[in-house]
């Protein structure tokens, strides 16, 4: 890209099948183990290793252990704040849900491309948040229709609804039901996406500038490079506050299924 | 954008992985793991209230023993003056009799020595009569020559005596 003299910032989303398991399929599918099933097996690893040592189950915690049972404890607050003790049951699928998220946003910002590999946030791609969303939609219809059975419909009409507002709030009621796991899925890709984006952006003004002449990169350059610490930083915010987020709107749709009302 | 021009190519490949790993995540860690973490941190949070239930109540049976300690303190105080008072009448009326007593027979010791201080100052003073009308006889007869008798002599001293 930069012997071009042109920089990509798209060029981080571009998703590559790692050594030779282009052809690999399933079911016709092609199934290839790309950059991006790396670091979603990555994800999966250091959490894996992270919770490991939450598990020497000690009455007085070490560090790690009290880090692990920070994040668990979080999320049965998150859970008991939202849905009630009837929430407890959802801790597993939550905590997979959030930590996966989170660490693969944080994994995604490590300054990897510094010794030439590729860094890459699949939390960046609506093929794998999309996933996420009708994953948590779907546990959220099997719980309410299990749950409540045909009644769950009511959730579509509020209380005190007048009679003559029973059908047209229905329908609005429905489309912004159905509408949920697009924007769980989508605001998870567009954050993500949205702030790589403009962190290349303006490493591509420091590497232009700089290139053009000193002059330009010493003004332009610099401010540039002020401009992406600071947003380095705030992509490392963002990063814990979508996860937070999809973890909280999911526990909040399974409050409606759990409580309806 | 890779993301929308690629993914005829690798929808399967991510949604594959993704489930696979996404599901290994839930099952090993999600279901394996973290309701031990929890379990431990709900436990340890339960022992740290039932401690603290525990240490209340001990507060409470301590305030306890201690008010009644205080009520036994203030019954026994009472019962001890009650001893006291008792043995100090008691102490009081024993030397009171004891005085009475004592009182009397000294006053009697001295009403006997007044009695004999008395006969001894009646016996004394006979004596003297005797020496006096003695002394008058001896007096009148070496004076006058006469003889004077012992009762003239005798009622002589008795009225200067008395007269004295």
């Amino acid at each position: 890209m930069a012997e071009s003299g042109k920089i990509d910032p798209m060029h981080q989303f571009a998703i590559e099948p790692l050594f030779g398991t282009d052809h690999w399929s399933l079911g016709g599918f092609n199934i290839a183990f790309t950059n991006s099933a790396l670091y979603m097996v990555l994800a999966a690893v250091v959490l894996w290793i992270f919770v490991i040592g939450g598990m020497k189950r000690e009455l007085v915690p070490g560090r790690w252990q009290m880090a692990v049972e920070y994040m668990t404890g979080f999320i049965k607050n998150l859970l008991i704040a939202n849905i009630g003790d009837k929430g407890r049951k959802y801790i597993p699928y939550v905590f997979s849900l959030f930590m996966f998220i989170l660490l693969a946003n944080l994994l995604g910002l490590l300054p990897l491309g510094l010794i030439g590999m590729h860094p890459f946030t699949f939390t960046s791609h609506f093929t794998a948040t999309g996933v996420l969303a009708i994953m948590s939609f779907s546990i959220v219809l099997i719980v309410g229709f299990w749950k409540h059975g045909f009644h769950f419909f009511s959730l579509f009409v509020p209380h005190g609804t007048p009679i003559a507002m029973v059908v047209p709030l229905f329908f609005i009621e429905l489309v912004s039901f159905m509408v949920r796991p697009f924007s769980l899925g989508l605001r998870l890709f567009v954050a993500m996406t949205a702030g790589h984006v403009l962190l290349k952006v303006l490493a591509g003004f420091v590497i232009n500038s700089a290139n053009a002449s000193p002059a330009l990169g010493l003004t332009v350059g610099t401010a540039s490079f002020i401009l992406m610490i600071g947003i380095s930083a705030l992509e490392m915010l963002v990063a814990v506050i979508q996860a937070y987020v999809f973890a909280l709107l999911t526990s909040v749709y399974l409050n409606d299924a759990e409580n309806l009302h | 954008m890779p993301q929308i021009a690629q993914i005829a190519d690798t929808y399967s490949s991510q949604i594959f992985w993704l489930l696979l790993t996404f599901g290994l995540v839930f099952f090993v860690i999600g279901l394996g793991m973290v309701p031990k973490v929890q379990g431990t941190a709900d436990a340890r949070d339960a022992k740290i209230s039932g401690d603290l239930d525990a240490a209340k109540a001990a507060f409470a049976r301590a305030d306890e023993a201690e008010a009644d300690y205080r009520v036994r303190d203030a019954q026994n105080r009472t019962a001890a003056q009650a001893v006291v008072a008792k043995a100090k009448s008691e102490a009081a009326k024993a030397s009171e009799t004891k005085l009475a007593a004592a009182d009397a027979d000294v006053a009697s010791k001295i009403a006997a020595a007044e009695a004999r201080i008395q006969a001894a100052s009646n016996a004394a003073l006979a004596e003297i009569e005797t020496v006096a009308a003695d002394a008058a006889r001896d007096m009148v007869a070496r004076i006058s020559g006469v003889e004077a008798s012992e009762d003239a002599a005798r009622n002589a001293v008795k009225a200067a005596l008395a007269h004295g």
